[in-house]
């Protein structure tokens, strides 16, 4: 009879047992992410089964290194805690662009560990393992260099235009054969070290290739594909080193990751393959764009007084914003004229388009920052049948997303593309800086609707205008 | 562990995954990715084994302890950030009649 299992805390069993726990609490979180009043919460289960994995790894036998280990963590922390603590709403995107892209860097870093390992033994990886380090290390080169270039753009160090060079696909397809080429001599020949830092070097120029060409409309789809890159690297890892807890964490954030860049496709009306492959971001060129020649068109300029009697005698409002809406830091006087309308008896809603903002969900978060209750947000789906009921629709700093054209003209290069119905309402109000297209560079045919009149100016300072012109009402 | 039992738990992670943040409202896909962002942080896990790993390699040593640097940025960031944006999601408040 064998002796009962002795409860020893270093025991490899008890370690996978916290593994388990720790994946239920993953699980569980994102689940309780279902609804805005249980989010918070899941976040903290998310982190507490992220600290029972972290100490149950430090009990393992093999970690004796204390002072490095605390060395990194220290230093993280430094890094970390302020800048999470610092970044504005509206910067969120390019910050949770570089936690993702040290998140696909560490993964990358822990195979080459793994690798140095394995070729100083002289052992013979096995064919799975190899071929897991080997992912992780690509994935996540890519991931990391991609992730700072999209950080670059979206804080604009870099220019948020798609930098294109000629023969850019050529250039990008060379580079990836190369670096497959490296990956299939080290599966076949072993462990040579100037080989595998050629092909970590090529993964890095792979990702600087892949996201310097896209624009920075369309940096939801980028953002949320990286996500996808990471998680998987985190799970090859996972393999690499046969840890239960990086490969289901890893693979669910490859799930959301590949949702959400799945999702932002379709709201674009874009298809997976041809964000992935085709013309990356390259938006639809202004030459080819019918319905410029509306130069004999008018448009209805209006005031701050005019809108504010429309507004306040309104039955139902609803408010479209854009980006625009927060580059020019209007939310907060939005929601104060909601809020009067409110008092006034007025009924406002929010409608948000998956891509407004500048990462998937974006806007929501931004309108929250102001205060918006949640349940004022309506998205897509739930607005647009309502649209027909509504009195008037304020659209701020959005364009392409309310552009019937991307309905009715084939001919458009946004054709297809899922919009806000706003010009099904009875009348439309655009706040805009000046005439100026929007990213895709398309006349939008709905600031020449008879319904429609235009409100120019800077977006928050025309907001407070009304804001003050209702208040006197 | 067998590559087996490593397939088998990365398939059904897969389709739970799906499952899960299928039903996540966009409404909340910020806060998911930046969530997500922080369990992804669970290299960590993976660094801290690496360091063991790089024993006597010293290259090796500190590739490893960047990586756990980074894994930490990863969690400590990305549950801070995902905490922030949670905070202010209310619910409207009931009106008072």
């Amino acid at each position: 009879m064998p002796a009962p299992v002795a409860l020893s805390l270093q025991d490899p069993q008890f370690i996978e047992a916290c593994y388990i726990v720790a994946a239920v609490c993953f699980i569980y979180g994102l689940r309780r992410l279902s609804h805005p009043s249980t989010a918070r919460s899941g976040n903290v289960v998310a982190a507490v089964g992220m600290t029972i994995a972290v100490v149950a790894t430090l009990l393992d036998r093999a970690v004796i290194d204390f002072p490095l280990i605390l060395l990194g963590i220290a230093i993280g922390t430094v890094i970390g805690v302020p800048a999470a603590r610092a970044v504005r709403m509206t910067a969120i995107p390019q910050m949770v662009a570089l936690f993702n892209g040290v998140g696909g860097g560490a993964a990358a870093l822990i195979a080459w560990t793994e690798f140095r390992d394995s070729a100083a033994g002289g052992g013979e990886l096995a064919l799975d393992t190899e071929i897991a380090i080997l992912f992780s290390t690509v994935v996540g080169a890519v991931s990391f260099w991609g992730s700072i270039v999209a950080f670059g753009k979206l804080q604009e160090v870099i220019s948020g235009r798609p930098v294109m060079i000629r023969g850019q696909q050529v250039v990008n397809g060379l580079i990836l054969a190369a670096m497959l080429a490296g990956c299939v001599y080290l599966v076949a020949a072993g462990g040579d070290q100037s080989i595998y830092v050629a092909v970590l070097v090529l993964g890095s120029l792979l990702g600087v290739a892949m996201v310097l060409p896209i624009g920075g409309a369309d940096m939801p789809v980028v953002i949320s594909m990286l996500n996808a890159f990471t998680g998987l690297a985190a799970a090859a890892a996972g393999f690499a080193l046969d840890n239960t807890a990086l490969i289901v964490a890893g693979t669910l954030v490859g799930a959301s990751g590949t949702i959400l860049t799945r999702l932002m496709g379709q709201a674009m009306n874009r298809s997976l393959a041809n964000v992935l492959f085709a013309g990356f971001g390259a938006a639809p060129e202004g030459g080819a764009v019918a319905g410029a020649d509306g130069t004999d068109q008018s448009v209805r300029s209006t005031s701050a007084d005019d809108v504010a009697i429309q507004l306040a005698y309104a039955r139902r409002v609803v408010v479209v914003p854009g980006y625009g809406m927060a580059v020019a830091q209007a939310q907060h006087a939005v929601q104060e004229l909601a809020r009067e309308l409110e008092k006034r008896g007025v009924e406002v809603s929010y409608a948000i388009h998956p891509v407004a903002g500048r990462m998937p969900g974006h806007m929501n978060v931004l309108l929250a920052e102001a205060d918006v209750p949640y349940d004022s947000l309506k998205e897509m789906e739930e607005i647009n049948p309502e649209f027909a009921q509504t009195d008037v629709s304020l659209v701020i700093g959005a364009n392409d997303v309310t552009n019937p054209a991307a309905r009715e003209s084939t001919e458009s290069p946004i054709y297809g593309m899922p919009i806000l119905d706003v010009d099904k309402s009875s009348s439309v109000i655009v706040l805009k800086r000046s005439m100026s297209p929007g990213f895709a560079g398309i006349e939008n045919q709905l600031y020449y609707d008879e319904k429609t009149s235009m409100l120019f100016g800077d977006a928050k300072a025309s907001i407070q205008k009304v804001l003050g012109e209702v208040q006197a009402l | 562990m067998s590559l087996l039992t490593e397939l088998t738990i990365f398939v059904l992670a897969v389709f739970v995954g799906f499952e899960v943040i299928s039903k996540v409202p966009n409404t909340l896909h910020t806060p998911l990715m930046s969530g997500t962002n922080a369990i992804h942080g669970i290299v960590l896990v993976g660094a801290i084994l690496a360091i063991a790993i790089a024993a006597g390699d010293t290259l090796g040593q500190v590739l490893a302890v960047i990586a756990v640097a980074f894994g930490t940025i990863n969690i400590v960031g990305g549950f801070l950030v995902t905490d922030r944006m949670l905070e202010m999601f209310k619910r409207k408040p009931e009106p008072r009649e």
